[in-house]
Formats: C-alpha cells, sequence, structure tokens
C-alpha cells in the first residue's frame, strides 16, 4: 500500500534515536580530545631518529651517512656531518650528524628514508598533534626534537622494535666474534711469530681466517 | 473568546502584561503600543525558537544516525546557535560582480518580512493573536504565497545557473503544492463556516466527555491534516521535498548565491515558515491552543499550542533523517496525479459529511470513500509499466 515504505523506514530511524539514548555500543562517534583510539602499531606520520640508552646524543644511532638524504624524495632532510667520531651501538667509531633536520611541512610520510637506513637509526613516528602557529620554524624539527628513546620506539612498534633490537644484537655478537677472532688470530700470530724468532728460521703458518662477520 | 473552561491568571499572563505596559502610556498611543508590544513577542518568540530548533535538529538528526550530534559549545552543545550566529555575522558578504545587486539585496528581505506576516493571524493561546482577522486564514496563505516571489527574486538576482534552476523548481514545487495546500484546508473552512482562525479554534475547542471535537478525529479531517502536512513539507522545502536546494546536484539551489547573514536570513525564514504552517496545521486539525483531554485545560493555552508546533516540527525533522531526496517528475506526479485529485475528493467527502446530519452512517460512508480512494489511487500511482527484456526482430 501507499506509504507502507515510509513508515518503515521511519521505524527504523526511530529506532536509531530511541536507541541511541539506551545503548553506548550504537554510537560510534570518539570525542577525540577526550577520548582517544589508540593508533594501529603500523600507523606512520613522520620520521624521528631513535637512540639507545639515556642520553640522545650518546646513543644516537645515525652516523650521517645521507643515504636518506639523498633518497629523500621531496628532499626534506638536511644533515651536516662531524669531523669527530664516538662509538655506536657495538662499539665501534663512527662520526655522527651535528645537524639534522627534517622539514616536516615537506616530508611526505613515504618511508622511504626508514627502508634505505642500514643503521635502524631513523624510524616512523605515530605522533600526529603537531599543529603549530609557527609555520616555518615550529615545522621544521631539528635533532633533538627529532630524538626518541628505543623505548619510546618498543612502545608505538613494539613487533618491529622488537625484530630490529634482535638484528641489532646479532650483529653486535657477529662483530664482537669478529673482534675476538681477530684477538686470538693476532695473538696467535704474535705467539707463532716469537716463535719462529726463537726457533730455526722460517716455516711460515697461516693464521686462521676469521670467520666473516657477515652484516651489510 | 468564548469558552468553555475556566481562563487562569496563566493562560492570560502575557496578556495581561502587555495590557499594563499598555497603560503606562497615554490612552492616544495604546492601540499602537499594543500592536508593536504584540509584533515584538512575536519577532523575539519565533527566531529565539528557531535557534533552539536547529540545535535539537542537528542533535536530533545525529541521533537517528547513531551520532551524537553537537555538544561542544556551552552544556549539551546547546550553545550552537549562539556560534553559528556570529559565524554568519562575521562572514564576508559576497555579491557576484553580473548580480542585480538590489534585487539580490531585497530577495532576503521579502522573504523574511512576507513569512513574518504570517504570524499576525496565528492565534498562539487564548486572546494571544495579533490581529483577529475574519478571514485570517486567507490573509495566511496568501503571505504564505507572497515567499515564492521572493525565492524567484533570489534566484533570478544572482545571475547563476544553479540559483536560476533551484528557483524555477522552488516556484514550480511550490506552486503545485499550494493547491494541494489550500484545498485541505478549505475543508475545515467548510466545516467550521467560517476563515477566522479564532472562530476555527472556537468550534474544535469542546469537549465529548473527556474527548476534544478536533477535526483530525474525523475522516475528513485526518485526510485533510495529511495532504495538508505533506503539502506543507513540500511548501517550507524541507526534505524530502528539498529539490529546490538539493545540494548533490545545483549546491545550494536559489541561495547559492548567498553567504554570510544574507543566508542566515534564508535560513531563518525557511524555519519560520516551518513554524507558521505547523502552527496553521495545529490550528485547522489539532485544535489550536486547545487542551488534547479536557481535564488538561488548566495547563495554559499557550503551552498547548507550542507544544503542538514542536511536536510537528519533530517530525519533520523526523523525516528529514529518513527520506530521500525525490525526483522532480517524482515530486510532480504526486502533487497533480495524486494529491490534486485527492484533496478534491476530500472536497466532495467534506460536504457530504456535513450534509448527511449526525450519526454513525456518516462515518462510515467517509471513511469508506476516502479509505477506498487512497487504496486506489496509491495502486495505480506505483503501478509501473513492466519492461521485459528487449527482443530484437532481425538480429536474432
Amino acid at each position: 500500500m501507499l506509504g507502507e515504505g515510509i513508515i518503515k523506514g521511519m521505524l527504523e530511524t526511530a529506532k536509531n534515536f530511541a536507541g541511541s539514548f539506551v545503548s553506548e555500543d550504537r554510537l560510534t562517534t570518539v570525542e577525540y580530545p577526550e577520548q582517544r583510539i589508540p593508533t594501529a602499531e603500523n600507523a606512520r606520520v613522520f620520521p624521528f631518529l631513535v637512540y639507545d640508552g639515556s642520553d640522545w646524543e650518546a646513543g644516537m644511532r645515525c652516523v650521517a651517512c645521507q643515504i636518506c638524504e639523498k633518497e629523500c624524495p621531496p628532499k626534506c632532510i638536511y644533515i651536516e656531518k662531524s669531523k669527530d667520531k664516538k662509538p655506536d651501538f657495538a662499539g665501534k667509531m663512527q662520526i655522527y650528524p651535528t645537524r639534522f633536520d627534517i622539514d616536516i611541512s615537506v616530508c611526505m610520510s613515504c618511508q622511504i628514508c626508514v627502508e634505505v637506513c642500514p643503521f635502524e637509526a631513523i624510524k616512523m613516528d605515530t605522533q600526529f598533534e603537531l599543529a603549530t602557529d609557527d609555520r616555518f620554524g615550529g615545522l621544521l624539527l631539528d635533532r633533538r626534537e627529532l630524538s626518541k628513546s628505543n623505548e619510546y620506539y618498543h612502545s608505538i612498534h613494539p613487533t618491529e622494535a622488537a625484530e630490529v633490537d634482535a638484528r641489532l644484537a646479532e650483529e653486535k655478537r657477529a662483530a664482537e666474534a669478529k673482534a675476538k677472532a681477530a684477538a686470538v688470530a693476532a695473538a696467535q700470530k704474535a705467539a707463532a711469530d716469537a716463535a719462529a724468532k726463537a726457533a730455526a728460521p722460517k716455516i711460515e703458518t697461516p693464521a686462521p681466517k676469521p670467520p666473516d662477520a657477515g652484516g651489510q | 473568546m468564548a469558552s468553555t473552561s475556566a481562563v487562569t491568571g496563566a493562560d492570560q499572563i502575557f496578556i495581561l502584561l502587555r495590557d499594563w505596559l499598555v497603560h503606562l502610556l497615554p490612552s492616544a498611543l495604546r492601540p499602537a503600543a499594543s500592536v508593536v508590544l504584540g509584533a515584538i513577542a512575536i519577532v523575539a518568540v519565533f527566531p529565539g525558537l528557531f535557534a533552539l530548533t536547529t540545535v535539537f535538529e542537528r542533535k536530533g538528526l545525529g541521533r537517528m544516525q547513531n551520532r551524537l550530534g553537537p555538544n561542544r559549545v556551552g552544556p549539551y552543545g546547546f550553545f550552537q546557535p549562539i556560534a553559528d550566529g556570529i559565524k554568519a555575522l562575521t562572514k564576508e558578504d559576497v555579491v557576484p560582480f553580473r548580480a542585480d545587486a538590489m534585487v539580490h539585496f531585497l530577495a532576503p528581505l521579502v522573504l523574511l518580512v512576507t513569512v513574518f506576516m504570517g504570524f499576525a493571524v496565528l492565534p498562539v493561546g487564548r486572546n494571544m493573536q495579533l490581529v483577529d482577522m475574519d478571514s485570517g486564514l486567507l490573509f495566511f496563505f496568501a503571505m504564505g504565497a507572497a515567499t515564492e516571489l521572493s525565492v524567484f527574486m533570489a534566484g533570478w538576482s544572482s545571475r547563476n545557473k544553479y540559483s536560476m534552476l533551484g528557483a524555477m523548481r522552488a516556484v514550480a514545487q511550490m506552486i503545485s503544492y499550494e493547491v494541494a495546500l489550500l484545498l485541505s484546508s478549505v475543508t475545515v473552512v467548510m466545516i467550521a463556516g467560517s476563515l477566522s482562525l479564532t472562530e476555527i479554534v472556537d468550534a474544535q475547542n469542546q469537549y465529548t466527555g473527556i474527548f476534544p471535537h478536533w477535526y483530525i478525529f474525523t475522516p475528513w479531517g485526518l485526510a485533510s491534516f495529511l495532504m495538508f502536512s505533506i503539502a506543507a513539507t513540500a511548501e517550507t522545502n524541507r526534505s524530502p521535498f528539498d529539490l529546490p536546494e538539493g545540494e548533490s546536484e545545483i549546491v545550494a539551489g536559489y541561495h547559492t548565491e548567498y553567504s554570510g547573514f544574507k543566508f542566515a536570513i534564508f535560513f531563518v525564514a525557511e524555519y519560520l515558515a516551518m513554524f507558521a504552517l505547523s502552527g496553521m496545521g495545529a490550528t485547522l486539525f489539532l485544535g489550536g491552543w486547545s487542551a488534547p483531554l479536557k481535564f488538561l485545560g488548566f495547563i495554559p493555552s499557550w503551552i498547548w499550542f507550542f507544544l503542538k508546533v514542536m511536536c510537528a516540527i519533530f517530525i519533520f525533522i523526523w523525516m528529514r533523517g529518513t527520506l530521500p531526496r525525490l525526483r522532480q517528475d517524482q515530486l510532480m506526479n504526486f502533487a497533480w496525479k495524486f494529491a490534486l485529485p485527492f484533496t478534491l475528493l476530500n472536497l466532495l467527502v467534506t460536504a457530504l459529511w456535513r450534509f448527511m446530519g449526525a450519526g454513525w452512517l456518516r462515518w462510515v460512508v467517509c471513511a469508506a470513500i476516502l479509505a477506498g480512494a487512497y487504496v486506489f489511487m496509491g495502486r495505480m500511482g506505483m503501478h509501473r509499466k513492466h519492461i521485459g527484456p528487449r527482443s530484437y526482430r532481425y538480429a536474432e
């Protein structure tokens, strides 16, 4: 009959109207500043720099290799290399960035810098409340503002951070093994040299080849 | 003004207040002052109601869509209209370069004035009527028809194809549905025997036992009320008849080129027209300011009137939250192929009711005719030409 569909539709909206006062589950609205839903684990906004330990400057993983700067499609990264060196996570001496700026007004969140970084030093952040009234200085982040601890990285991307940590630990272990092997070889060589010097002339014993450190 | 129930002080509080204020003035000024006070009351109360309605509408629509609606400005978002008003006032008033600036400026004013004029004859409570005109109903609909002029002024002067299309749609729609609106109101005039809205309310303000003699409780009254409601929805350009501003195809219709406070005036006028027509519907069919049950007569009459208006507004909002917009051809088909014949038939049924005299027989006969016509015309209207798969004569 004429009007049947209208009545059916009106009942449906009436059900919604009444139901929204009774059951909270119907309301899908998240009242944002007060309520938040946690961001998805692989959410990404802008990059940040990871540091180990408690001192951001000492623990910074970045070695100023400038790969990210060169790969960045919109060219929003600016790096200046240091003249001196500092030890990295495995104790090896590396140069470090004296300046590392990202202009997040230019950054397009493509994550290419993260993918090319050989040192697991740059990762994507989930912090999105970056509005500022200073559109030049306020959106140009320097290395202090970009530095976030490894613990923070674990808190925002736990799975990925665990994988990275495992990989770095493996690298560190390999590096230590290599160093130990090198030390053993050096000691053996020294001993052999001494023995050779003491004993009769010239029988060359080749030092055992150290295991390949692998790595990058 | 004669009524059976007791007139309390609370019922007449605004009349007493007005008389007290007027008596502070010299007697030569009193009639004019009385009218001015009444006009001020109308100009203050109905836009206030509009402000409240916008919040209720947005919250109600939100709830129908399982959202919360505005809840940021003030407690539960009730100061939202203040924020909206400030926003509208501080916006730039853009007039298109090639527009007819004078007409463009006048259109919203003409609309607002004609809409407000309709309230002059509306009895919002016992004795609460600005002008008790003998032909109040006629005046009301004359003013309602004048709004079409301003809509066309707005569309024409903007020099914008969307404005023009919107205005043409609006005029076509409003004129088509005005026929149904007027014909469904005429039934009440036939029974009440008067065009005076006071007398129409008085005719309904009687009770059998505790039940009132509202016209909606008769077969012809119910049919008229339904047709009146549909036509009123179309007259006020409300969903599902909001083609004149159909934003999905013609931006915003006739007020595309209006911004800032001129747009706000269009918006206010649309809601005021809703209040005016809701009030008129209540006056004609729902007993105006009379109480729905006899023992509820102690509640002031103006409360009943505004309750009825707000119920009508809620139904407007409810329909907006439910129904999709019609197509232009569906709109016109409904007006001319269903609404017009049905209201014409209803006129005949009303005449039958008038001359059959009291008794149960007229109830049965009138209800049967109307129900039969409704079902039959509904079937006819919903009957579609069946188009089967296409057959080819030569290319088989």
